[in-house]
């Protein structure tokens, strides 16, 4: 366990080591039994409703907890869709809705996809890339609702796109949606989920802001990848002291060393930017600007180490961590992966680079230094 | 496996963000009296009278116990002070290498009454120090150092050249290392020694301005002649300067200066941008702005970690790795983006110069294939 990680972390890390090491995984990649028994672990644990209160049935654990689990599930290179689950229970409890158990996907996943809650209360739109789609029992599904029902306003809280009837959180059974199946540079299921003409199990009544689901979404991917940049990390520093060439460890070679130190600086940025942007979603309104330059950046930030970082792992690892027994892949293909989902690092650099054009070249540094 | 390299998320206190309007309010203050041009990337950084007013205000040597004229504030609130003062592009010269590097050196390994006599004067501004580490033949490997100093009754003798000493012209003290006896078989880094050199009132010192690349005058060569520095300027162990590497390197090599150099580029790239930028600037700005950050974070949470009483010493130096590399990189990052809009004369002077100063920044006070060299250590490689 690492130094001052928290009981929920240290129990996903738990869970992770038992049911799904990665090693294991990787050497047996046709045995998918290990899938079950990490999900029955990670509910057994109350790791899968980590951020529903306990009132409302869940672990109740705080946000910073949650993303401490989901660096420990990035550590072990998750293929599970812990990180969406984690959201989605988020999103419903905070809207208001009771949170089934079992698997849960939200939806969009891609800031293109609308979805419309029409004001018979008929779903219709559709979602692409979801993560694990197939997979999920129930959806969250961010709906933007049509006006004239009396259910809601535009009251501010519709990520600023104004108008209409604000946006609802609606359950509903995946079984219902259309489902076109797809698979991520990892092969996780990557699914496209229609809404078209379902109706809801139940609709939050209480509106909510369009982005939470994304922020949230963003900065669990960076949590991820911030986890696995530091498990392929030490993958490679165990690698080097090992592997011998010229008859010494590869670590010896300085230029070796300069790679790996790289990694490191690499490995540390993504995860002090996720710390920091659990820190700002924990202590911050969703709707902040402190919370939007926290979530962009670290989307960006980790986004670019990921790939700079995965480059580096591979590099260190010659040709054995190029085939499909060695673990080295399952990290770095999901770190490709999670940089895209939830709007990858153009997506939010422009959002963050509009934002601080309209305050302006003397506005910059206030903004910098007031969050 | 190697231990884990941690980043506390640490928030500065409120306290930090009081000191910091006063700050930003003392500043325009000085604007406004035309202490120092805001816009000028080139204006001359040092003046006296400036480093003055800083230290009457308790912002220099500000965590230092106050015994000694320091503040007795924390790490956090030093870093608030020291990253307004460089971006607002104040004049600090006179009085930085004394707040960051060797007044905490004096603090630690001067005797009482040379820290009683010394630091006061630092934290007032009114003395100038520079660092005598560097040599011709002895950069990176400091372990070569020629630059001798012989025992003569109480006192030393130093003869030898110092090279690339920055603002030795104005300084009043150097801190030096000297050779004190030759290295051993068995530790090639023994026999060096750290001196504190009043350079005003030694005979037998003298300063030749070394011109840099970009024109300008920073740098110098100090020669040696038959110095005499009495006994107590001894600082620390005699032969035994490579142990005192502590965790005050740690703060020379993560504060804000390692990243924000060259960040006035960034700032006038967004005055010519406007309220409403092309999408290619947009994402360049959006790129720059989250890795600034990041940065900023990082060295924020350093800061922290030295307060708490932790040397993040690896962390310290990946801070120095990421923000040097980023702040070389930023003229030319900036250049690119603003290839297609039309770039005011601020920008073109702000670019012109930063293209040219960017070589030093991941040279100075240790090169990057060093620093990523103490990262790699850390990682337990070598
Ligand atoms: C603007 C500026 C201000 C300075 N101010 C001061 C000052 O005030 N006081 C002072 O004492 N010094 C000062 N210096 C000097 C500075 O500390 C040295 O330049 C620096 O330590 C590198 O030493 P060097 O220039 O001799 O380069 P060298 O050590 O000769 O290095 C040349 C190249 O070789 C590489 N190299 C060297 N050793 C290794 C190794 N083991 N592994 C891999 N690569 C290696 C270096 O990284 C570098 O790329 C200043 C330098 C600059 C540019």
């Amino acid at each position: 366990m690492e130094d001052g990680m928290s009981l929920v972390a240290g129990t996903c890390e738990r869970v992770f080591r038992d049911c799904a090491l990665p090693q294991a995984i990787a050497l047996d990649p046709e045995n998918g039994e290990w899938r079950g028994a990490l999900w029955s672990a990670l509910e057994e644990t109350g790791l899968a409703t980590a951020w529903v209160p306990e009132e409302a049935g869940g672990a109740g654990a705080s946000v910073r907890e949650g993303f401490e689990a989901l660096r420990a599930a990035g550590r072990h290179a998750a293929a599970a869709p812990l990180a969406d689950t984690l959201v989605a229970g988020l999103m419903l409890a905070r809207a208001g809705l009771d949170v089934p158990a079992g698997k849960l996907a939200v939806a969009p996943v891609r800031s293109g996809d609308r979805i419309r809650l029409r004001a018979d209360g008929i779903l219709s739109g559709r979602a692409g890339r979801v993560p694990f789609g197939r997979e999920a029992e129930h959806v969250a599904v961010i709906a933007r609702a049509d006006g004239g029902d009396g259910r809601g306003r535009g009251d501010g809280s519709d990520g600023g796109s104004g108008g209409g009837g604000g946006y609802r959180v609606a359950l509903v059974e995946r079984a219902r949606c259309g489902l076109v199946e797809g698979s991520s540079l990892a092969g996780d299921p990557l699914d496209r989920l229609d809404f078209e003409g379902v109706a809801p199990l139940a609709v939050g009544g209480r509106p909510v802001s369009r982005d939470e689901a994304r922020l949230f979404g963003a900065a669990s991917r960076a949590a991820l990848i911030a986890g696995a940049l530091q498990a392929i990390l030490d993958l490679s520093v165990d690698y080097s002291r090992e592997r011998v060439a010229f008859e010494r460890p590869i670590a010896k070679f300085q230029a070796v060393q300069q790679e790996l130190a790289r990694l490191a600086g690499e490995a540390a940025a993504a995860n002090a930017a996720a710390n920091s942007a659990a820190w700002a979603l924990e202590n911050h309104d969703a709707e902040s600007d402190a919370v939007l330059v926290e979530v962009a950046s670290v989307k960006v930030r980790a986004g670019e180490a990921a790939h700079a970082g995965a480059l580096i792992a591979h590099q260190v690892h010659g040709a054995i961590g190029y085939s499909r027994e060695h673990v080295l892949h399952r990290y770095t293909h999901r770190l490709w992966a999670w940089r895209d989902e939830y709007g990858d690092e153009s997506e939010w650099a422009l959002r963050l680079g509009e934002h601080f054009a309209r305050l302006g070249a003397d506005g910059m540094w206030p903004a910098l230094t007031g969050i | 496996m190697a231990q884990a390299i941690q980043f506390d998320p640490i928030r500065l206190p409120p306290e930090a963000d009081r000191l910091r309007e006063e700050v930003r309010e003392f500043l325009r203050g000085e604007i406004a009296a035309g202490a120092f041009d805001p816009h000028d990337p080139a204006g001359d950084a040092f003046n006296r009278e400036f480093s003055r007013r800083v230290g009457a205000r308790g912002w220099i040597g500000m965590t230092w116990p106050k015994r000694y004229g320091g503040q007795e504030r924390s790490y956090l609130e030093r870093y608030v002070v020291n990253e307004e003062l460089l971006l607002a592009r104040a004049p600090t010269r006179a009085h930085f290498t004394g707040d960051r590097q060797s007044g905490p050196v004096l603090l630690r390994y001067a005797p009482e009454h040379i820290r009683l006599d010394v630091l006061p004067r630092i934290c007032r501004g009114e003395v100038t120090f520079c660092i005598g580490m560097s040599e011709p033949d002895s950069g990176s490997d400091l372990f070569a150092a020629k630059t001798r100093a012989e025992r003569d009754g109480d006192g030393w003798v130093v003869n030898g050249r110092k090279l690339w000493t920055s603002g030795a012209h104005h300084a009043d003290y150097m801190i030096g290392l000297f050779r004190t006896s030759p290295p051993t078989n068995a530790n090639r880094r023994h026999g060096l020694t750290q001196f504190l050199v009043p350079l005003r009132t030694t005979s037998g010192i003298s300063t030749r301005p070394v011109v840099n690349a970009a024109g300008g005058h920073d740098f110098n060569e100090v020669l040696f002649e038959g110095a005499r520095l009495p006994g107590d300027h001894v600082l620390g162990e005699v032969d035994g300067a490579w142990k005192q590497a502590t965790s005050e390197l740690a703060y020379e090599r993560s504060g804000s200066e390692r990243f924000l150099e060259t960040i006035h580029a960034l700032i006038e790239l967004l005055r010519d941008l406007g309220p409403e930028p092309g999408v290619r600037e947009a994402e360049g700005v959006g790129r720059l702005i989250a890795q600034l950050h990041t940065m900023r974070r990082m060295s924020i949470s350093v800061a922290g970690m030295l307060a708490a009483g932790k040397e993040p010493v690896v962390e310290a130096s990946i801070v120095k790795d990421l923000g040097t590399n980023w702040e070389q990189a930023l003229p030319d990052r900036v250049r690119r983006l603003a290839a297609f809009v039309e770039r005011s004369e601020r920008l073109d002077a702000v670019l012109a110069h930063d293209t040219v100063i960017a070589p030093k920044l991941t040279i100075q006070g240790g090169t990057r294939e060093i620093l990523r060299g103490i990262i790699a250590r850390g990682l337990g490689l070598r």
